[in-house]
């Protein structure tokens, strides 16, 4: 199962769509792992829309799985890349080259969607017309509020942050600036008194 | 009360011919102080006693935005309108003693653009010459496309292609320049938001060719003030003040609220903003909806109206104020 309901929650956090087609000459659009699947249904509804697409796809844990059909949806240009945090670069002169009309399409984890969010918006293109699309793991990208550090893929509640090691409460507080849900101590007022982890949304 | 009723008493310092359409009116506060700045795009509603008629016009404040000796505005002389911008060609002469409205935005930049496309038609042009002043000042990147009749009836272009030689172009009806859109919106960076105001037609082609573009309609900006259409003289029923008021052929449904004495909300006086909306408790009739403010389905609802601009025709109507 890729597609999760989140339940309802503060309005700090972020809420998912389905991605649709749009009109426009020049499509972005950033995966990673099973958000490809959203990326192929976009493609089934309107096959000619991908002459026009330019896609970055990050596999993460899914192998090989869906790089051969990305390539077979015909695109303009599939880059198929080692981790999204390698290909910043490529995404900024991608934006820095591009022209209003640009549509752009997030789908797979939201670490993913919040983190090219941050850069597409930065680039000039307001929130409100990027389309998002949560397939996959539920894991989240957490700061720790103490230290700052971020934690990927954090998939437990608590969780040990991975810089400064206090046990993180995992909450739907977001951050549009960091791309981050924020993680706050436990046990500060009775230090060791931890309950066992959770997985999240279990 | 309505928002945008503060009024400020001015006088006219100075009327100048523009060219053969369009003079310019120049406001200084009576009592000698410093008006208010405001942001570019703005307008002012000016009253103007014409004979038995009260008006109120709305007018795009032109001048620097952060000059507060005093207000320009310009008036294209409309010969088939209702008689507001006549009475300002007219009638008024410098010394006269007028009333004007604390300015209000409703065509404000969005300043997280990184650029500013501004796109004008004829006497469109008004709002964009107080925003390019504040861009100036600001060190901001705007360009501006300005679409006029002729260069006899181009107002403010020697002007602004003087102060702007890279960033204006001009373009003339009747040498058949006209403004390539396609390839305008097709090259923007990102970033970019467009601004328009002009003709309705005009308007509505760029609206419209943005979103083909794909462009976002957050990054899509206009302005069209509507004048109130003259039409048959009709009877209103006014419920909470208990008062059945007539309006004249070329008197507006507020206007003629106004007259009654009865206070209603209102703001743009152009069909555009919204505040002066207003519920309908019963009518036998037609509605005639000139606004560009109620949605589709609530003008066909026949519960709303827009005094502003909007009309009625029938036997009886009757509205919540």
């Amino acid at each position: 199962m890729t597609k999760f309901q989140f339940p309802e929650s503060i309005r700090s956090r972020p809420i998912y769509g389905t991605l649709e087609p749009r009109p426009g000459k020049v499509h972005l659009m950033i995966a990673d792992a099973e958000g490809a699947e959203a990326l192929i249904d976009v493609a089934q509804a309107k096959p000619d829309l991908m002459a026009g697409a330019n896609i970055m796809y990050f596999p993460k844990g899914s192998g090989d799985t869906f790089v051969t059909q990305l390539q077979a949806l015909g695109p303009a240009q599939l880059y198929v890349g080692p981790s999204y945090s390698a290909s910043v670069a490529r995404l900024r002169r991608t934006l820095t080259d591009s022209h209003m009309g640009l549509q752009v399409y997030l789908a797979g984890t939201e670490g993913l969607i919040g983190q090219a969010m941050l850069e597409v918006t930065t680039a000039g293109i307001p929130h409100s017309a990027i389309q998002t699309e949560h397939r996959g793991s539920v894991a989240r990208r957490m700061q720790c509020v103490h230290c700052k550090g971020i934690t990927e893929d954090v998939m437990t509640d608590p969780f040990v942050c991975s810089h400064c090691g206090l046990n993180l409460f995992v909450r739907d507080h977001y951050s549009r600036r960091l791309a981050a849900f924020q993680g706050v101590c436990i046990d500060a007022e009775d230090p060791g008194n931890v309950p066992d982890p959770v997985e999240l949304y279990s | 009360m309505s928002a945008g009723t503060n009024k400020i008493a001015v006088t006219v310092t100075d009327v100048s011919v523009v060219n053969a359409l369009v003079k310019r009116f120049r406001f200084e506060r009576s009592d000698g102080g410093l008006l208010p700045t405001f942001s570019g795009g703005a307008h002012t509603v000016v009253e103007m006693q014409d004979g038995d008629t009260h008006r109120l016009n709305p007018y795009s404040l032109m001048s620097d935005p952060m000059d507060q000796t005093a207000y320009t505005i310009s008036v294209r002389r409309d010969d088939t309108g209702r008689g507001g911008s006549l009475f300002m060609h007219n009638s008024v002469k410098p010394g006269d003693q007028m009333t004007i409205s604390y300015p209000v935005n409703l065509f404000p930049l969005d300043l997280r653009a990184r650029k500013h496309l501004m796109i004008a038609g004829g006497i469109g042009i008004t709002p964009f010459l107080a925003q390019i002043k504040q861009l100036s000042v600001m060190g901001e990147r705007f360009e501006l496309h300005y679409s006029c009749r002729n260069p006899a009836l181009g107002s403010y272009v020697d002007e602004l292609t003087e102060q702007h030689p890279n960033t204006t172009h001009i373009y003339y009806d009747d040498q058949n320049q006209s403004i390539d859109l396609e390839q305008l919106l097709g090259g923007q960076p990102l970033g970019t938001h467009i601004y328009v105001c002009g003709p309705k037609g005009m308007i509505d082609w760029v609206r419209g060719r943005a979103a083909d573009l794909g462009w976002p309609r957050e990054a899509v900006h206009y302005e069209e003030f509507l004048a109130p259409r003259s039409g048959k003289p009709f009877e209103v029923k006014l419920a909470m003040s208990n008062k059945v008021i007539q309006v004249g052929e070329h008197q507006s449904l507020l206007e003629a609220i106004e007259a009654a004495g009865v206070d209603a909300p209102y703001l743009c006086r152009g069909g555009a903003c919204g505040q002066c909306e207003t519920d309908v408790i019963g009518y036998d009739g037609k509605f005639l909806h000139y606004d560009h403010w109620l949605e589709d389905d609530q003008k066909t609802s026949g519960k709303k109206i827009m005094p502003c601009v909007s009309r009625f025709e029938g036997k009886t109507l009757v509205l919540d104020r």
